[in-house]
């Protein structure tokens, strides 16, 4: 068994999750071979690349794609590059984490070197054998891949968690060398063009990968009611969420929807203020490790999965909240 | 979903009353995103992938030989990221950008039904690909791509994954196919038929993205993209005379084979009973010392 393990970085570091896709990798086999594929371009893609040498002991190698086709994640390029690799090395699995990065791109390569890929995979049983949920988490399918070819996987990085890259392990370090993209060619340049990227409230983290999430549902009764709900997010350096009752009353966006059909998030500490627990939105928050339920009615559907519930009036119990909390550290 | 029952009820009677007052009113309230210069008749085809799927409203139930989730005696209907496709292919044909809207499917008989859905919604035509047995992505995208080859859209939309297997495969595996460029998890869409690109928002961890893709081109849809509409009586019994097209695998000289095998389906881990505590200080006490995550 080798794995290619498809990371990706910002700037000059390597993501968290690209460390959780390691973390998988090594539990498909004892005897696994781990090479790491990054790629874009400039200075701060070979910085990250020797964070990476040393992220993990497991890693083997660490593979270097530098070429202004990869200055952004597009999935024409990407994808033509995890099939390049994958033939030059064939490995017999390819990992990447379940973002919106690898959900983009990992598809298209499958499609390329002809398997299906499996993707939001939570569990690994045998480097044959995975679990990925279905119905939105309802559900927990147990999935054989039987091809003949590579096995592509995405995996969600909740699932396998890891501690913070610390970069005092060098002696660790894997050895770093260039992708020869010579045989790249370059069919597929230009059909698609990078524009722009436009960045969400930068003092809040993103709902998909956030640590804590405060929610709040129709119960708020309106937008200016709401803010309370952002305002303890601050305090706790948390990710706000909202349920489709609250975003279908024009409280807030819908990209806060956290649900079946809007985000599907697993944080440490998941706090429900004023949130009845439809189906459809249980299904967006029930792998979370700690729920909290503060609801006004003892009956709400919520508390047979919160944790900790508090049966209340939210309208006093969030100034208290607010005023009690201590401030994130 | 009472919200969505109300509405229904309140289209067909807008529907009842004059046709021109109820576009009207349907652009007052969904300002169509795209800039219509080009108000004469466009060739432009467009093709939309459509999914029948358990009710997004249905609380699923895992089968006791866990062989699968129970779907017989439940209601289906169209996947809700299907629907949003769907609307934005008729948005863009409505602007005067393309002229036609083909909705297709694959699947069993049954699947007729979810084209029928969409053809009331206000599809052209459709056409269904016949099969039997679990279909999975990688088959779906080699029909896609059979379905392309014969029809030759503009643009092939579909929804970002279907609320059943929740794969998120399909587009990407069908632009992959066919070497096109790919606008997954799009918010916004814009045309621009002078210069046959599109411009897509899409939706990434983090914020925004925005592309530009050359035509034809694979878009995926997320949510935030539009409202979809729902069918007005007329149009439904209109939809009843538009034309299914019928295929089978073997018609369009693709083999469906499977390289993964569903073992089994469980339930998840119920959560363990938790605890109602009395007041915010209980609840504070709870979340550093015995949860420790505060």
């Amino acid at each position: 068994i080798s794995t290619l393990v498809l990371a990706e970085h910002e700037g000059s570091s390597l993501k968290i999750q690209s460390v959780s896709a390691v973390k998988a990798a090594k539990s498909l086999s004892k005897d696994n071979s781990i090479s790491l594929l990054l790629a874009g371009s400039g200075p701060g893609l070979h910085e990250a690349a020797a964070q990476a040498a040393s992220c993990d002991p497991s890693v083997s190698q660490v593979l270097v794609a530098d070429s202004d086709e990869f200055s952004h994640p597009l999935a024409e390029p990407w994808a033509k590059l995890v099939r390049l690799v994958q033939q030059k090395g064939g490995y017999s699995h390819v990992i990447t984490t379940s973002g919106s990065f690898g959900k983009n791109i990992m598809p298209r390569a499958a499609a390329l070197l002809d398997v299906s890929p499996i993707t939001d995979v939570t569990g690994i049983s045998e480097p044959h054998l995975f679990v990925r949920p279905i119905y939105a988490g309802n559900a927990l399918c147990t999935v054989r891949y039987t091809g003949v070819g590579p096995c592509l996987l995405t995996i969600r990085a909740t699932s396998f968690p890891v501690s913070p890259i610390t970069s005092d392990s060098k002696s660790n370090e894997a050895s770093i060398s260039q992708v020869d993209l010579s045989t790249f060619g370059e069919d597929s340049v230009g059909k698609s063009r990078y524009v722009k990227h436009t960045s969400q409230d930068i003092e809040r983290p993103d709902l998909g990968n956030a640590r804590v999430v405060i929610t709040g549902g129709r119960a708020l009764k309106s937008a200016e009611n709401f803010k309370m709900i952002e305002k303890l997010a601050e305090k706790l350096g948390a990710a706000v969420g909202a349920t489709r009752a609250a975003v279908d009353a024009g409280y807030v966006p819908n990209d806060l929807q956290v649900g079946q059909t809007g985000k599907i998030v697993a944080p440490e500490l998941y706090m429900a203020f004023g949130v009845s627990g439809a189906i459809q939105h249980l299904a967006g928050m029930r792998d979370s490790k700690y729920i909290v339920a503060v609801n006004k009615d003892a009956d709400a559907p919520i508390f047979q999965v919160a944790d900790y519930g508090l049966v209340g009036d939210i309208f006093d119990v969030i100034p208290e909240l607010l005023e009690k909390l201590p401030e994130k550290k | 979903m009472p919200l969505r029952n109300i509405s229904l009820l309140l289209t067909l009677i807008l529907s009842s009353l004059s046709h021109h007052n109820r576009s009207s009113n349907f652009n007052l309230f969904n300002p169509l995103p795209f800039h219509s210069h080009t108000h004469h008749r466009s060739s432009m085809k467009i093709m939309v992938a459509i999914k029948r799927v358990v009710d997004y409203a249905v609380k699923i139930r895992v089968k006791s030989d866990k062989s699968g989730v129970e779907t017989q005696n439940v209601k289906m209907s169209m996947n809700p990221f299907c629907e949003i496709a769907l609307e934005e292919a008729l948005r863009i044909k409505e602007s005067g950008l393309a002229s036609e809207v083909v909705a297709v499917t694959m699947g069993m008989k049954q699947s007729v039904d979810t084209l029928r859905t969409g053809l009331a919604m206000g599809a052209d035509r459709a056409i269904h690909v016949e099969t039997s047995g679990q279909l999975y992505p990688l088959s779906v995208a080699k029909l896609l791509r059979a379905l392309v080859e014969l029809e030759k859209p503009g643009l092939l939309i579909l929804g970002k994954q279907a609320i059943d297997d929740d794969c998120n495969q399909t587009g990407q595996m069908v632009a992959g196919l066919l070497n096109w460029p790919q606008g997954t998890f799009a918010s916004k869409v814009v045309l621009d038929k002078e210069k046959q690109v599109v411009t897509v928002d899409r939706e990434v961890d983090g914020g925004l993205e925005t592309l530009c893709l050359d035509l034809p081109a694979v878009i995926t849809t997320d949510l935030r993209l539009n409202q979809p509409r729902y069918a007005t009586l007329p149009n439904i019994m209109k939809a009843k005379s538009k034309v299914i097209k019928k295929f089978t695998p073997q018609d369009l000289n693709v083999e469906i084979k499977s390289d993964i095998e569903e073992v089994q389906v469980t339930e998840p881990p119920k959560r363990k009973a938790g605890v109602i505590v009395s007041s915010v200080d209980e609840l504070i006490d709870k979340l550093k010392n015995e949860a420790r995550v505060i």
